[in-house]
């Protein structure tokens, strides 16, 4: 069990980072970055996940393919920090030359697969979860998948595949922040029961908050160790802009884009807290 | 397969009678991933990232368009960076599904598939070439396209030794003024119709892209008439566009024509031979354009036995 108050500490100062890429790039998508900030705390930091920043394509690490890339800007801090690549490239986000963009691809080293497109994450992780099924590896295959993608229908044609191929290396995380771009998802098409969804699909599935970084680790840990010949799904609840009140607080955080007073604002009280 | 273990064959719920042997014998490696092309596109990006060749078969219009954005985002873009080797195969190019009308016929496929970076689009007249083909598809790792017919097609290439296949074309039928350029099942029609026009040269272009553009102008420079003939639409991105481009690369005035299908979709119902004379691809009405368009300077062409038009 990795020290709680250690991983609170690292899921601040990556908040912070991530406000400081925005404030340089405006074009990052800041709300849909902070409610997984938790969750990529606990999957790093907590080493949930197996990696090698050394050398990112390492055949025994697990896969981490994030589906909703748009909302993967605070990884970048975390990559950073773990030495996939130098800091200093957190200063050239979106500026020319530099291979951090508003939204991530392969050239990053650590990503997996290029996304953007919404609802593709899912179906390429049970192609990967088969092969490594194949190679007989012990290498988990993690997903990271918004909610609001879930209305992709080659999201369900992905989850009948992998509960029939019981494709039990495969763990779907879902980041359950409730809001689409437009508004509510309970206002768009209501997705719940989620669970049960995934349930009737045949998979194994849990709940968790996912800004409780103790309960995170926890459900994470149980998730990955546990037998079971089906797929897993966690679905982790989430406020979009968690940590910043004026994002928290706005159905339309998602195209919302910070200004340099306000972030310097935040960061000031952030360091005063 | 038997001999090369990396081998997934990946179908949406589609088959034929040389796949139910695979079926049977590679289980583990045949996938039928079910009505679900996006899924067939998605499954198949996973098992190339980690080293698989992959072969994903289905029907050609479905795979194409209803995954484009799964070929486009996954394999087209993604390969750029990490190489991946995804074979997507598509049966029933053209109007080889004659009367299941225009749900089914696929004459988009060859623009759009050309016009993705990163990919090889492969079109064979027979299976001789899908036999070349098939070494170059397991070391090749990157994505194509390869656009099959509906129908078993006659062997072409059976007694031709030299194919260069990365060349992308071959000249059939060396001729002297007016050259039938075609791709597919219309390289079978440019044949007949060939051999009507008297000193008519037949060039089959196999590799939509890449291929040996240099060589290719080459060869079609000797010609005064080239006319591309293709089983797809007209004038966006297909076989006509490819040719032009060429011609405008070099700096080249020919004198060119396209035939191919115009901007309509084919609701008519018929033998495919049917379709082909309502939309001016069959041999007769092929020859007659050539005829309109070159006889006012040269009668010479035509052989006397033919009696179209009259």
């Amino acid at each position: 069990m990795p020290n709680i108050n250690q991983l609170k500490e690292k899921a601040s100062w990556v908040r912070k980072e991530t406000l400081k890429i925005h404030g340089l790039a405006p074009a990052t998508r800041l709300a849909s970055s902070l409610s997984d900030v938790e969750i990529f705390t606990a999957l790093y930091y907590g080493k949930i996940l197996r990696f090698n920043p050394k050398n990112p394509n390492w055949e025994k690490r697990d896969r981490f393919i994030i589906s909703k890339a748009h909302g993967a800007i605070s990884l970048y801090p975390i990559l950073a920090d773990l030495g996939f690549f130098n800091k200093r490239e957190l200063n050239r986000v979106c500026q020319p030359g530099s291979f951090l963009g508003g939204i991530p691809d392969t050239m990053i080293p650590g990503f997996e697969t290029v996304n953007g497109a919404l609802g593709h994450g899912l179906g390429v992780a049970c192609g990967v979860a088969l092969a490594l099924k194949k190679k007989k590896s012990d290498s988990k295959v993690f997903v990271l998948s918004g909610d609001g993608e879930l209305y992709e229908g080659a999201v369900w044609e992905a989850v009948m595949f992998a509960s029939e191929h019981k494709l039990n290396n495969l763990i779907l995380i879902i980041d359950n922040n409730k809001i689409s771009m437009l508004d509510y998802c309970k206002n768009i098409i209501d997705l719940t029961p989620l669970q049960k969804k995934f349930q009737t699909f045949g998979w194994r599935t849990g709940t968790v908050d996912g800004h409780n970084l103790e309960k995170l680790y926890k459900s994470l840990k149980k998730i990955k160790e546990e037998k079971s010949n089906r797929p897993k799904a966690l679905i982790a609840n989430t406020i979009k802009g968690k940590g910043v009140p004026q994002l928290e607080n706005d159905v339309l955080c998602h195209i919302r884009t910070l200004k340099k007073e306000e972030i310097a604002k935040l960061l000031k009280n952030y360091d005063e807290s | 397969m038997r001999k090369n273990k990396r081998i997934f064959f990946l179908s949406a719920d589609f088959g034929s009678p040389v796949l139910d042997k695979l079926r049977k014998d590679f289980k583990d490696r045949f996938i039928n991933v079910g009505i679900a092309e996006q899924n067939l596109i998605n499954i198949a990006t996973g098992l190339a990232l980690e080293n698989y060749i992959v072969y994903a078969y289905a029907i050609a219009p479905f795979l194409t368009m209803r995954a484009y954005e799964q070929i486009r985002q996954n394999l087209a873009i993604s390969s750029q960076i990490k190489p991946v080797n995804v074979n997507l195969i598509g049966v029933g190019a053209g109007l080889s599904y004659d009367v299941s009308g225009p749900s089914h016929h696929c004459l988009e496929d060859i623009s759009i598939m050309r016009l993705l970076p990163n990919f090889v689009v492969f079109s064979p007249s027979d299976e001789k070439l899908v036999e070349k083909f098939v070494d170059y598809s397991i070391k090749k790792r990157v994505p194509k396209y390869l656009r099959f017919d509906g129908k078993p097609l006659p062997v072409i290439y059976g007694d031709i030794k030299n194919l260069n296949l990365e060349n992308g074309f071959y000249e059939l039928l060396k001729g002297k003024k007016v050259c039938l350029v075609s791709t597919g099942y219309m390289t079978h029609t440019a044949k007949i119709a060939a051999k009507k026009i008297r000193g008519a040269g037949v060039v089959d272009v196999f590799l939509l892209k890449p291929l040996n553009e240099n060589l290719l102008f080459k060869t079609l420079k000797k010609y005064e008439y080239i006319i591309t003939i293709e089983e797809a639409f007209l004038n966006n991105g297909g076989l006509d566009s490819l040719i032009s481009k060429i011609f405008r690369d070099k700096e080249y005035t020919a004198k060119l024509k396209g035939l191919g299908i115009d901007d309509k979709y084919v609701f008519d119902l018929g033998s495919r031979d049917r379709l082909h004379k309502l939309n001016h691809l069959d041999e007769e009405s092929i020859i007659k354009i050539i005829k309109k368009w070159v006889s006012q300077r040269d009668k010479s062409l035509f052989h006397p036995s033919f009696r179209s038009g009259k």
